[in-house]
């Protein structure tokens, strides 16, 4: 017991004198919060160095190809001798909306669909079997599919179509891109449709509804602007897809699609000045920057209306 | 007379049914594609790369002869590059959301923070190389290494981990906080001795995840400068560099069947490497599921 | 209504005072916002005796008992006025450091909250926050805290297995070894058997008798027959007032106050 006591005496009295250490500890309470904004704060510089870089480089270019020339000319042919080159950016946009448009056809009724199946249809157990797939197919890397898209997508198509297709098309990419989104589209939405109270589903199947009036009736249009949300970040990812494109797409810009003939996308275009020997400076150099900044905004614009659509559901419940 | 007509509600009941079961085997073929596709790619992959497939092929260089070329300067490669990124991301991805999470206060400054990083989740990749190209490689002279092409990605994945991190910490109770400051703790004792370490499955999780996204990630780099044609192995952080993508797209973008059989084996070499890192991510995920 | 008059009356057990206190609580008055939560409590406890706050829901209990150890300022809109001075010390002092204070002032919650690590690093997670590195002294320390929360036998075997292996009841014996570790003067306990079984409650209640040797204890409780059978004096709160305060056997046997009474013979509210 008494030995208790001097034990109990000195605990007391070392955590006392200790004390004198927690200066230190003082100085490291008040550095740490400020170690950790810094960290916070490399994120926003890196947005002002996206959008700085986008904005000064593109600057240039248009000290040498006019704005205009580059929001209105339907022509892009950049690697012929300087006088003869034409800067018109509406190729490259006319070749990434026509690989999204073609993604999209793919992606959004069968995202949907599946989407419907798992929330409204499928049991727990199939569901665990369900979204591991489909998580496996969001995680494979866009090369992967870039060459499946080339080996296996192309000349499928090129039999099944009359006519045939030439090997470097806006189809292949365009499904296979769409594809690619079919897991995100999926899974948004059925997050958004499993975010509809349950009481309402068993509100009208009480009625005797079927489930597909259910989830027709009632679950999607209550799920409505998250599913579209969803849809517009599809829209996103296929403007911004790269790999696909690029291997199976083909590099001729164009703005009379033909989606069985050769494209080239904004992305596209970006990839094959940097695999190409350019010169730093010289106007294709500056290109890619102005290509870049078109690319940048056209995702922004998607992601920001994405929030705003899915910010307007959730005021909803 | 009966308002509601019992036969003509059973009859409708049968179209109404059968539209149910109609639309429910179209929901199931619509699942059942993606699984179809999948089963096709990897059938596809299997057949194309596995004659390719030895030990030979990984540790040789790429080489113009199909039959001597191998993967071992890009593989070397993106473990170099990872190595670079994984540290960074980390650091910065976790600095980020502790300081979101325990510090910032709720004011304007932190909700901008907040949509800036959602908002750069969504930029594309091929963004961040442009970046890379114009801060990294030209602006600090760095050329086209390895470090360059590491901070790039950690750019490209920091916005998945700060939002991992930031889950993983909200999880850990205010209870064990409380009992902590309740002992006379600190506050950055309590985050480095009990929210760190309890986040830290779910951190660890979320990083894996990331970095499995930017070791299949090949637009960045592309436009980096990275090399396509590498007969050599990074020897430090400044040296040039290739990855396991940009080796495949290399193969991938030549005429020669042959070569797409290359780009088929290293296909499905990254894919290995992509299985064990989500089922790390997965273990640790399930072993730490639900503790509190 | 008559709140308000009963304000105005000096608490007569002021006189009845012959204790050393170690908390001196003086015109506290304490809002969540605009929600006045503890208006112009004024008393003092007792040094190694057992002090009980009862009261019903809502009446202000937890809130009070976390101003002790100042645990109440996590809540942001919290404001608070006059003075708690502990052991001679004005706690809201600027100088009086709040990682200070919760050395000497220890809590127990009323839900069991372990950290999510072994059972010995939960005891020695105390010393270690406050410089003890020696392996040697934190092995006495867990081994001592563990022996003086009574669960040191129950546990002794697998020191090294996580804590969240235990009962609820050895959880919260636990805590409160965790909480001895680092020999604190105070221990606050907002009900810390409500999530208990009666077992469990009863160990907890004879610790509880046992810790006041060394310890100066304020304990929440929402059993009267709890606060009757541990305390040696007892707080009546109502509406974030202290309605009386004095020693158990009288609050219990012969309330001054008709809600008092009310309260404690169940026929309140
Ligand atoms: N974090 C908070 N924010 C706002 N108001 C609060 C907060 N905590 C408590 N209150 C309010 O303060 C008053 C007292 O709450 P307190 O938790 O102290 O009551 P209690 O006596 O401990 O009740 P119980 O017996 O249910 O635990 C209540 O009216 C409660 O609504
Ligand atoms: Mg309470």
């Amino acid at each position: 017991m008494s030995r208790d006591k001097t034990n109990q005496k000195s605990i007391r009295s070392m955590i006392q004198e200790n004390k004198s250490s927690r200066s230190q500890s003082a100085v490291m309470e008040k550095v740490v919060p400020k170690i950790f904004l810094i960290c916070a704060i490399i994120s926003i510089f890196t947005t002002i160095g996206i959008v700085f870089t986008l904005l000064t480089e593109t600057f240039t270019f248009f000290n040498r190809i006019s704005i205009v020339e580059f929001f209105t000319n339907t022509r892009w042919f950049p690697f012929t001798s300087d006088e003869n080159a034409d800067f018109g950016i509406i190729a490259l946009i006319m070749g990434t909306l026509t690989v999204t448009a073609i993604a999209m056809v793919v992606a959004i009724p069968i995202g949907l669909a599946a989407a419907i199946y798992l929330s409204e249809y499928a049991s727990a157990k199939t569901r665990k079997i369900i979204k591991p797939i489909l998580e496996v197919l969001a995680g494979i890397p866009t090369i992967v599919y870039g060459f499946f898209a080339l080996t296996f997508v192309t000349p499928l198509l090129d039999k099944i179509i009359p006519g045939g297709i030439s090997i470097f098309n806006a189809l292949s990419p365009g499904i296979v891109v769409g594809i690619m989104i079919i897991p995100m589209i999926a899974s948004l939405s059925e997050d958004a449709m499993n975010a509809v109270p349950n009481s309402m589903r068993e509100g009208a199947l009480a009625l005797g509804a079927t489930r597909f009036e259910v989830a027709m009736k009632v679950v999607l249009p209550a799920a409505l602007s998250g599913v579209i949300a969803s849809f517009v970040l599809g829209i996103s990812r296929a403007i911004g897809e790269t790999m696909i494109v690029t291997i199976a797409g083909g590099s001729r810009p164009t703005a009379d699609i033909n989606v069985t003939e050769s494209i080239q996308t904004m992305t596209a275009y970006i990839v094959q000045v940097s695999q190409g020997d350019t010169g730093y400076g010289t106007t294709i150099y500056y290109s890619i920057y102005a290509v870049g900044m078109t690319l940048f905004v056209f995702t922004l614009i998607m992601n920001l209306l994405a929030q705003f659509i899915s910010r307007k559901f959730r005021e909803e419940y | 007379m009966p308002l509601i007509n019992k036969e003509s509600v059973k009859k409708r009941m049968g179209t109404r049914l059968a539209a149910n079961g109609f639309a429910k085997f179209l929901f199931i073929l619509a699942t059942c594609f993606s699984l179809l596709v999948l089963g096709v790619l990897i059938y596809r992959i299997l057949s194309e790369g596995l004659p390719y497939l030895s030990l030979d092929f990984i540790t040789n260089f790429a080489s113009r002869m199909p039959e001597r070329a191998g993967i071992w300067a890009a593989l070397l490669g993106t473990i170099w590059v990872m190595a670079v990124t994984a540290p960074v991301s980390f650091i910065l991805g976790v600095g980020t959301a502790i300081y979101l999470e325990e510090y910032a206060k709720k004011n304007a400054f932190t909700k901008f923070v907040q949509i800036n990083i959602s908002n750069l989740a969504g930029v594309p990749s091929i963004v961040f190389g442009l970046l890379g190209l114009t801060i990294f490689v030209r602006l600090l002279g760095l050329g086209s290494s390895v470090l360059a092409g590491g901070l790039t990605m950690s750019l490209l994945i920091l916005p998945v981990i700060v939002v991992a991190s930031q889950e993983a910490i909200r999880t850990v109770p205010r209870e064990i906080r409380e009992a902590s400051f309740g002992m006379g703790a600190t506050k950055w004792q309590t985050i480095r001795r009990i929210v760190f370490p309890a986040a830290l499955p779910g951190i660890l999780t979320g990083t894996i995840l990331a970095l499995s996204r930017a070791v299949g990630e090949t637009a960045p780099l592309l436009v980096l400068g990275a090399l396509a044609y590498v007969a050599f192995v990074p020897e430090n952080i400044f040296s040039q560099f290739t990855v396991l993508p940009i080796q495949l797209y290399n193969w991938t973008s030549r005429p020669q069947e042959d070569f797409h059989m290359l780009a088929a084996s290293g296909i499905i070499i990254l894919l290995i490497i992509l299985l064990i890192m989500n089922s790390i991510a997965v273990l640790i995920r399930n072993k730490f599921h639900k503790r509190f | 209504m008559d709140i308000t008059i009963n304000k105005q009356i000096v608490p007569k057990n002021e006189k009845e005072q012959d204790f050393t206190p170690v908390f001196k609580i003086n015109n506290l008055n304490l809002w969540y916002g605009q929600d006045h939560a503890l208006k112009d409590i004024k008393f003092d406890i007792p040094e190694k005796q057992v002090t009980a706050i009862i009261g019903p829901s809502g009446c202000g209990k937890s809130t009070f008992i976390k101003t002790l150890n100042r645990m109440v300022e996590m809540v942001p809109i919290v404001r608070m006025s006059g003075e708690i001075v502990y052991r001679d010390k004005n706690i809201f002092n600027a100088k009086y450091g709040v990682e200070e204070l919760r050395t000497q002032v220890g809590m127990v919650f009323q839900k069991p909250n372990p950290f999510p690590k072994s059972i010995y690093e939960n005891v020695a997670y105390g010393p270690r926050i406050h410089g003890i590195k020696n392996k040697k002294v934190l092995d006495e320390v867990v081994e001592k805290s563990l022996r003086g929360a009574a669960i040191w036998d129950e546990v002794k075997d697998r020191l090294n297995e996580n804590a969240y292996g235990l009962s609820g009841g050895q959880q919260q014996r636990l805590c409160i070894a965790r909480c001895l570790a680092i020999e604190p003067d105070v221990i606050l306990m907002d009900e810390p058997t409500s999530a208990l079984d009666p077992i469990s409650t009863l160990k907890v209640e004879e610790l509880v008798q046992e810790l006041k040797k060394d310890y100066s204890i304020v304990i929440v409780t929402h059993n009267m027959q709890q606060a009757a059978r541990i305390s040696d004096r007892t707080a009546f709160f109502l509406n974030g007032e202290v309605v009386e305060y004095t020693d158990t056997s009288t609050l219990f046997s012969n309330p001054s106050d008709k809600r008092t009474e009310d309260y404690i013979t169940g026929r309140f509210g």
